[in-house]
This record gives C-alpha cells, structure tokens and sequence, in this order.
C-alpha cells in the first residue's frame, strides 16, 4: 500500500513521540501535566446555548464565512476590548479552531519555495501546513535569547524568499509572551521586509503579567497582519472547534475559498455556542484566568525548589523547564517520570528537534494535582533521576 | 465587587498569598483589605459547607422552608416580629420577601417531629402570624454556589500538544 500514498506526505516527519504519547494513553491513575488544553469544562450557559440551538432544530449549514451574528459580535467585541476593527462581511472568516486557520493561510500565500519563518520552539503544527502548502519552514533559534523572537534572530533568518512568519503568542510550549515594546520592534523589521504576519494569539486572554496585544493593533500593522484566534483556550472550548480569522480582504477571500470547497462551514452549534460565549462568557474567562495564575505561581515556585531551571512564563498555561540537572534527557526523564512515579509531561523535543534536554509541563491541571506532582519530581529527582 | 471577595465567598479557605498571586498584589495589601472587610461587617464569617447526605452516622438533619404571613405593626413594619423569629436557633435563615406571604425561614431540626413541634409550638401561635405554609426539604441539588454532587470524572485525553 505505501506506493499508493503521496510522496509529500510520505516524507513528512511522523511525530517521534507519537510512541511516548500511546504509552501515557495506556496507563491508568497517571496524574497528567501534558494536555494542551484547559481542565475546566466550557461554561454551563455556553453549553446550554449549544443543546437550546439543537433543540430549536439549528442543525443547517451556515454560510461559508460563518454565521453572520457570530461574525458581527466578534467585530463587536474586538472593536470594544482593542479597539481593532475588521469589516464581518469582508474581513473575517469563520474556521474550525485556529488550526485551519494557519492551515487555510499557508495554503493561500505560499508558493513552492516560499520560505516561512517559525519560532522554536513553537507549536508542533506550523512546520508541517507549511510543507503540506508546498513552502519551506525556517526555524528561527531563540534558545539563547529566553524563547523569544529578538530583531536580530529575526533578521537573521530572513532572505529573499521569505514570505512571512507564523507568530505565535503567549507560545505554546513556553509560556512566554511580548510587552508593546518588543512587538514594536518586531514589527519594524517584519514591515521593512515586507513580510505577511500570520499570529496566533489563541492563548491571549491567558496574559498574566501584563495586557496582551493584538499584533493588527500596533500601528501600520494591520494591513499586513492576518489574526488568528479562537474560543478553545480563553473559553475552555477546545472540543467546540472554532476559531476565526481577520486580515486584508484579500487574504480572508482567498482563504475562504479553500475553505469553501474542504470544510464547507463550521459546525452550527459550536458557532452559536460562540455566539453566547461572547455574549456572557467573559466572566468565566476572568475567573478561570485568576486561578492559572495561582497555578503558574505554584509550578514555577516548585520547579525553583526542584532546582530546575526555566524561564518564567507569561501566558498560556505552560512552562519549558530544563531537566539537565537529572543527567537524561527530556525524553527520558519524561520516560522514567510516568513509569516511576506516574507523572505525565511532554518532551521538549515535540516543540523542535534542538530542545532535548527540556519538557513541557502544563498547569491546566487542579492545584492539588499539580502539588502532587511537584512532590513525585522531587521524590524522583531524589532517588536520583541523576544516577539514570 | 471587588475580586477578593469574590474569591473568599467562593473559597473561603484561600490564602492570603493565593490570592495576592490570582491579583497580583502585594500579600500585605491583601491582609489589610480583607482585615478592613472583618472589620466593616462585610466579611461576616468563614464556614464549611457541608454535604449531609454524605454523613455515614445516624445524626441527620431535617429542613423546611416555611413560608410566613404576618401583620405588620405600626412604625416597626415586620422588623421586630421578624427579629422575634430569627432569633430562634431553629431558624437558620430569614428573609422578608416579596409575594404572597411575607417571611420565608429556613428551619433546621434533627427530625420530622421537632420542626413540626417548633412550627407548632413557636411559631404559628405568636402574636402577629397570620399564616404558615412548610415544606419540607426533600433533595438538596446545590447550595450557595456549590453542586452537591460528587465530582465528574475527567473526560480530556490524558496528553495532548
């Protein structure tokens, strides 16, 4: 059967923790800090939004671009909370979570040979839409300069055949995010190039430390920026599947045109549930954020104790933590964690081949899960992860 | 409200520093507001809540709520019939409600027998009760913000990217 599968998709690098990740699924009673997405269950009146619409008989397609009043309330609410303005008929886009719409965009700008630039570490998906759409990804190294993109990292991975670069923040897998100021200066250089800035902000509503900003609203960007988000993060509705786009209406066309002919249009009731969770659901986003909060000071004080080195997250619910004290890898310490002491988290090299001696750990856990895991990593580094 | 409150009248057990964390405040800050809030009344006090039905012992509790008609006095209203009722430790809460009726109480006792004596007894013959209406407490669902049911499994994958 091999010869019947495509050549692209054939070289396409399989996830080599795929094994690692069957094994965490196999175990049982396994305390786990290795899911992307929150713990909490989407807010009851968002679910009751969902089952009413079922009941009212809402089970059609809707159009292309979305639901028109779930398109308008988001010009709404951007328009309120950042004073950022996109046009609902022209400029917005409607997707199956943010994920189609990094894949909707790279299939829309790139062709063969476009170079794209990626942050690593970053989220595993960006370098694979990228090959499938026919471009290249280029891997912008910010190991040295604490995981974040600097003018001169950047301008260093730019040439001649760079389109864009996929610009994700707060990251996953580190927690890290950008003041006003470094995206002011990102901005400069990415604008002087003339490059498309495709960011993915999904885990914006989870800034700790300070206000996040949109990338379109930094001035003279927007015209050159394409916005992706969506409701699974701040809203807890990961399994909903709903994300949108806004950007040039040039972009949102040509991507709505794929998206016509592959999706055809989001689930109804996943977009009336998004409907009300922009109607009343920001108080639930408020409350859920103050406890990763909480969270994010309990992981980061324990990793510290632990002796584990990592730099102090911003956002989202994850840190980036260095195992390199134990002596393994983060392959291995993860390895050995789940098995001695049940404790799940995600091997650094998931988020870029060059992070072998970090993990990932989520906080989107309970606080006494996360407690007890603290205390199974001491006891495992004690019994000497070092020795291993 | 001002975030704090709104976390301690959910979980009165958090922490100072907890909550200077969840707000970014200074853990001294927090201290003198909620101290200031003790002081002022507006923090009353902290307690359990506790599921009953959980209580393996043979030591149960029954509730009414009992709805109350009463004749208002002059220049007082309902306040000092209503004060001669709360005050009865049987009454674990008063309210002067809109409506047909005019207090409802929520009663504690340990069984059938002495709410109904107390209803009997104490309140209904008082001076100024019109009429009384109870019901009995048949399932408690949730309380004050908490679903008294036991907590659902976790239904995520156990990892994901």
């Amino acid at each position: 059967m091999k010869n019947l599968i495509s050549k692209k998709v054939e070289e396409m690098q399989p996830s080599g923790i795929r094994a690692f990740f069957d094994l965490v699924l196999g175990m049982k009673d396994v305390i786990s800090l290795g899911v992307g997405e929150p713990d909490f269950v989407t807010p009851w009146q968002i679910r009751e939004a969902g089952i009413y619409s079922l009941e009212e008989g809402f089970t059609s397609y809707t159009s292309n671009k979305g639901l028109y009043k779930l398109r308008l309330s988001l010009h709404n609410f951007l328009k309120s909370k950042y004073g950022l303005e996109y046009c609902p008929e022209e400029e917005m886009l409607i997707t199956v979570g943010v994920s189609e719409g990094v894949d909707l965009a790279m299939r829309a700008i790139i062709n063969p040979g476009d170079k794209i630039l990626i942050p690593s570490p970053g989220y595993v998906s960006y370098g694979p839409m990228t090959e499938l759409a026919g471009g290249t990804p280029v891997y912008i190294d910010t190991k040295e300069t604490g995981f974040k993109v600097t003018p001169a990292n950047l301008e260093k991975s730019i040439d001649k055949k760079t389109k864009g670069i996929i610009f994700n923040y707060p990251v996953n897998p580190t927690g890290i995010s950008y003041k006003k100021k470094e995206l002011e200066e990102i901005k400069k250089i990415l604008l002087k190039h003339k490059l498309l800035i495709i960011t993915d902000e999904v885990y914006g509503d989870l800034t700790y430390d300070f206000e996040h900003v949109p990338f379109p609203t930094l001035s003279g960007a927007k015209e050159q920026t394409l916005y992706l988000n969506g409701f699974s993060k701040g809203y807890a509705m990961t399994g909903w599947r709903v994300g949108y786009a806004c950007g040039p209406k040039e972009i949102i066309a040509a991507m709505t045109k794929i998206h016509q002919y592959t999706i055809m249009c989001v689930s109804i009731t996943s977009q009336i549930a998004a409907c009300e969770a922009l109607h009343s659901g920001r108080k639930s986003v408020e409350e859920m954020k103050r406890e990763y909060k909480r969270r994010r000071e309990l992981v980061c004080d324990g990793l510290t104790r632990l002796g584990l080195d990592h730099v102090r997250p911003q956002g989202a619910f994850y840190v980036f933590p260095s195992v390199k004290k134990s002596g393994l890898t983060g392959f291995d310490f993860a390895k050995k964690l789940l098995e001695e002491q049940k404790v799940a988290v995600v091997p650094g090299t998931a988020f870029g081949k060059e992070f072998q001696d970090r993990i990932r750990i989520s906080y989107a856990s309970s606080y006494e899960d996360l407690k007890e895991s603290l205390n199974r990593m001491e006891i495992f580094l004690k019994r000497g992860g070092s020795c291993g | 409200m001002d975030e704090i409150l709104e976390i301690l009248e959910k979980d009165g057990r958090m922490s100072i520093e907890d909550i200077a964390k969840m707000l970014r405040k200074k853990p001294a800050d927090v201290k003198k507001a909620i101290s200031k809030y003790e002081k002022d009344g507006i923090i009353l006090k902290y307690k359990a809540v506790i599921n009953r039905e959980l209580i393996k012992e043979n030591e149960t509790e029954v509730r009414a709520l009992i709805e109350v008609n009463l004749t208002p006095q002059k220049d007082l209203g309902f306040d000092k019939i209503a004060e001669r009722i709360y005050s009865f430790p049987e009454v674990s809460s008063c309210y002067l409600v809109s409506g047909t009726y005019d207090l409802l109480l929520i009663v504690r006792g340990k069984d059938l027998h002495t709410v109904a004596r107390f209803v009997a007894e104490k309140l209904s013959p008082m001076d100024h009760v019109k009429g009384v209406v109870t019901h009995f407490l048949l399932k408690k669902y949730k309380e004050d913000g908490v679903v008294l049911k036991q907590k659902e499994e976790n239904k995520r994958i156990a990892i994901s990217y």
